[in-house]
């Protein structure tokens, strides 16, 4: 009660642009980045051990809606993100390929612990050696499993890619190629 | 069963020679009720009565044990196959671990048969819980049981063309190609 | 009543409701009751908290019958472990259940320890003890919260995540690691309980019954959450028996059967608790059963703290027991022991030794088959989610879509632990 001071409230910083008496002129580009940037909707796709320290994440504690994403997208049409939390063994890996094709761009995709960006410890027959054999990857957190401020690291490198990125980088042929390599569409 | 009978106070630590009076108690009765030649191997790794027994015989025993009324073996802990490959005409095996929880007795049965031929009885008529354990021997090992309601693999995807966990077939996933370094490598 | 005569012995919800209200107007239904619907539940599904795969045939809400399929992160724990020298299998169980590591890496420790015939010191056995309490606890509040998310009650969740969060800090205390701990040595602890741990073990015994106490007042007599659970999914102890089940999921069936007391192991004979039982094996039965067994873990935990004896943390076994760092630097001995063990060139006897440790969910069983070189020649583990998860198409059959969500969440099934 004694403490009547005004809450520090955060609020995102304008992009660059002109500003004047009445009006602030910038490139919708960047209005646009900024504000996929803060409002990410992951899809967590937690098959394993990562999925209980992301739980962790979305937890009081460490507490994601920091950073706009405390809505999960557990439908794939309405995600942007695609976290992939834990051990993708080969039986698994076309449902992680059909998730992803069902996602609409602009999509980004977080590979989050060993297993998920190269296989891990379990280089055995039935595990998939990395999601990045069946879907594009945009940021790796390593770590088995990742602490939680790993996880927000990896998910502030995932905003930094929102907010720079370009409006056609989705229509250019280099994103095409890499999709076709992938045979994904 | 009366769930009060399973009541287990908490008991001191027993000392060998209990272990070593009960198991030779649950012997006597197993060589009694099925015969002395059906067992042969018979010892106790670490105060568990082990016996190696043949196929034709492990459903009749199990059944008798379970509906015995002095030991009550009424759980099937747990089954699991073996490959010894040179062990020839006795490649594969399984191992059941049963419990009898009102005696708190445990005990291991084996038995041992060609890889040629790997067909073994099931026990899905007298456990329900044996169903998924005798489908992931199947899966792993290639262990197929007669009678079982749907024997198909488990854990593995269902087109997987061999039974991994025989001892012949790598761990290693094939497609590494980082992993290939002289000294760095597997 | 010519309307309902039409369509009488058609659908199975007329009929009930017809039971229900005899002699009155029925409301007029299509007749679906031929047409079943086939839901796919899974593999990835928000509501079932690891990956497994339902096919449910419906009749409008009520499940006909359900076909598992499981095998999704199948990562081959027991070949794996064929190729592993006895160590490195201690990262393999941390991922089994990954709920409660540390029940894990020391059940396997203490397998070891059984086949190599090394006995552990008292205040090793109490912190094992200890640790393998708090990891049950940690595992039954996950448990017990996401039961709470699939009813509809986040905040449950978000207030046993904080304390979940310091039971991480004391981990990282003993271990350095948060969820995978990889905790304890073959031969005893990798090191003593420092200071710190246990100022903060004896802080969080402090305030966490307060926050228990919180989480029981919103869910135990909770009118919306005892309609969603009572007498759902009820399991009979003989039905409960054959499937295999052990753990909390059998004691709420109600038979007594918990591996601490019929076979003890770690000095678990030293300390006083209760075996909590349900009586009809229902959604509800396995929580409270689960919320009593974090009291009863407490009490253990504090006992063995008051108890804890002197002495050394680890066995006199330098043939099995890792040496510590400073001591591989500066002395000889040590420093072999070191790259034997390191190497995997332990002597270990011929034998075969199945050993159970009451886990989170149940029996934790390791059968370890040694025929005396680097590695196990064969290690199977009984993985309790494995064998009761077989039960789960019979327990859901014949309730709704929205019981059987909550039934799959009371069974606390571990994706890990339930693919191996």
């Amino acid at each position: 009660m004694a403490d009547n001071r005004v809450p520090e409230i955060k609020t995102v910083e304008a992009p660059e642009g002109v500003e004047g008496a009445g009006f602030f002129a910038t490139s919708l580009e960047k209005v646009v980045g900024m504000a996929r940037a803060n409002s990410l909707w992951p899809l967590p796709f937690a098959t394993s051990c990562c999925g209980i320290e992301f739980m962790a994440t979305m937890g009081s504690h460490y507490d994601i809606s920091r950073f706009g994403s405390e809505r999960p997208s557990f439908s794939p049409r309405q995600a942007d993100l695609l976290m992939v939390m834990g051990t993708i063994a080969k039986k698994m890996a076309p449902i992680v390929k059909q998730v992803y094709e069902q996602m609409a761009e602009p999509r980004w995709v977080l590979a989050m612990g060993a297993c998920a960006c190269s296989g891990g410890i379990f280089d055995s027959y039935s595990v998939l050696q990395g999601i990045d054999r069946i879907i594009p990857v945009d940021v790796y957190v390593p770590g088995c499993p990742p602490r939680p401020e790993q996880v927000l690291d990896g998910l502030m490198r995932v905003q930094d890619l929102a907010r720079s990125e370009s409006f056609r980088r989705r229509n250019a042929p280099e994103y095409q190629e890499l999709l076709a390599s992938y045979n994904i569409k | 069963m009366n769930p009060q009978e399973s009541a287990a106070a908490p008991e001191a630590p027993v000392a060998e020679d209990p272990i070593k009076a009960q198991n030779a108690q649950v012997m006597a009765l197993l060589t009694r009720l099925f015969g002395e030649a059906t067992f042969t191997d018979v010892h106790e790794p670490y105060g568990l009565l082990t016996a190696t027994t043949t196929r034709e015989k492990i459903h009749e025993i199990i059944a008798g044990l379970q509906q015995d009324q002095e030991l009550k073996f009424h759980f099937l802990t747990t089954m699991c196959g073996i490959n010894y490959p040179e062990n020839v005409g006795k490649e594969l095996g399984m191992i059941y671990h049963l419990h009898s929880m009102t005696k708190n007795i445990r005990l291991r049965l084996k038995i041992f048969f060609p890889i040629a031929d790997p067909v073994v009885p099931t026990l899905t008529d007298l456990y329900n819980t044996a169903n998924w354990m005798e489908r992931e021997a199947y899966d792993f090992f290639g262990v197929i049981f007669t009678g079982h309601p749907n024997l198909i693999r488990i854990l593995n995807v269902e087109d997987m063309d061999y039974h991994p966990m025989r001892r012949e077939y790598p761990v290693e996933d094939g497609t590494r190609e980082d992993k290939t370094d002289l000294f760095f490598g597997r | 009543m010519a309307v309902n005569d039409a369509l009488a012995g058609t659908h199975k919800i007329q009929e009930e409701a017809a039971a229900q209200r005899p002699g009155q107007l029925m409301p007029i239904l299509n007749d679906f009751s031929q047409e079943l619907t086939t839901l796919n539940l899974g593999p990835t599904h928000p509501a079932t908290h690891g990956i497994f795969q339902n096919i449910l045939q419906m009749d409008g809400e009520r499940i006909v019958s359900g076909v598992p399929t499981i095998g999704y992160i199948h990562r081959a724990f027991e070949k794996l472990a064929e190729r592993k020298p006895f160590y490195q299998i201690t990262t393999l169980t941390d991922r089994m259940n990954y709920c409660s590591s540390p029940i894990n890496n020391l059940g396997w420790h203490m397998t070891v320890e059984k086949l190599l015939g090394v006995t552990v010191p008292k205040r090793a056995q109490y912190i094992r003890v200890i640790m393998m309490e708090l990891a049950r606890i940690a595992d039954h509040l996950i448990c017990n919260s996401i039961l709470g998310v699939d009813t509809g009650a986040f905040t449950g969740f978000l207030y046993v995540f904080q304390e979940r969060e310091k039971i991480y800090e004391i981990y990282e205390e003993v271990c350095g690691a948060r969820l995978t701990t990889n905790m304890g040595r073959v031969g005893g602890m990798e090191r003593d309980l420092s200071p710190a741990a246990l100022d903060k073990l004896r802080a969080w015994l402090k305030s966490f019954p307060a926050v228990m106490k919180e989480f029981e007042n919103m869910f135990n007599r909770n009118r919306i959450f005892m309609d969603r659970v009572v007498n759902v999914g009820p399991i009979s102890a003989e039905k409960a028996l054959s499937y295999g089940f052990t753990g909390p999921n059998l004691r709420a069936a109600g038979v007594d059967y918990d591996v601490r007391v019929m076979n003890p192991y770690s000095s678990y004979e030293d300390f006083e608790f209760d075996i909590p039982v349900g009586t009809n094996g229902d959604t509800y039965d396995r929580f409270i059963v689960r919320n009593e067994e974090i009291w009863q873990s407490l009490r253990i935990i504090n006992q063995a703290l008051d108890k804890l004896p002197d002495g050394p943390y680890h066995a006199d076994a330098p043939h099995y027991y890792l040496p510590t760092k400073p001591e591989v630097y500066k002395n000889m001995e040590a420093l072999i022991y070191h790259f034997k063990i390191v190497m995997g060139e332990i002597d270990a006897p011929v034998g075969e030794v199945y050993h159970s440790v009451e886990g989170g969910n149940g029996e934790l069983g390791f059968y370890l088959v040694s025929d005396g070189g680097r590695t196990p020649y064969r290690l199977h583990f009984r993985r309790p989610c494995f064998i009761y998860y077989q039960a789960y198409p019979e327990m859901a059959v014949g309730t709704t879509l929205s019981d059987a969500i909550v039934i799959l969440s009371s069974m606390n099934v571990i994706a890990g632990e339930l693919d191996a």
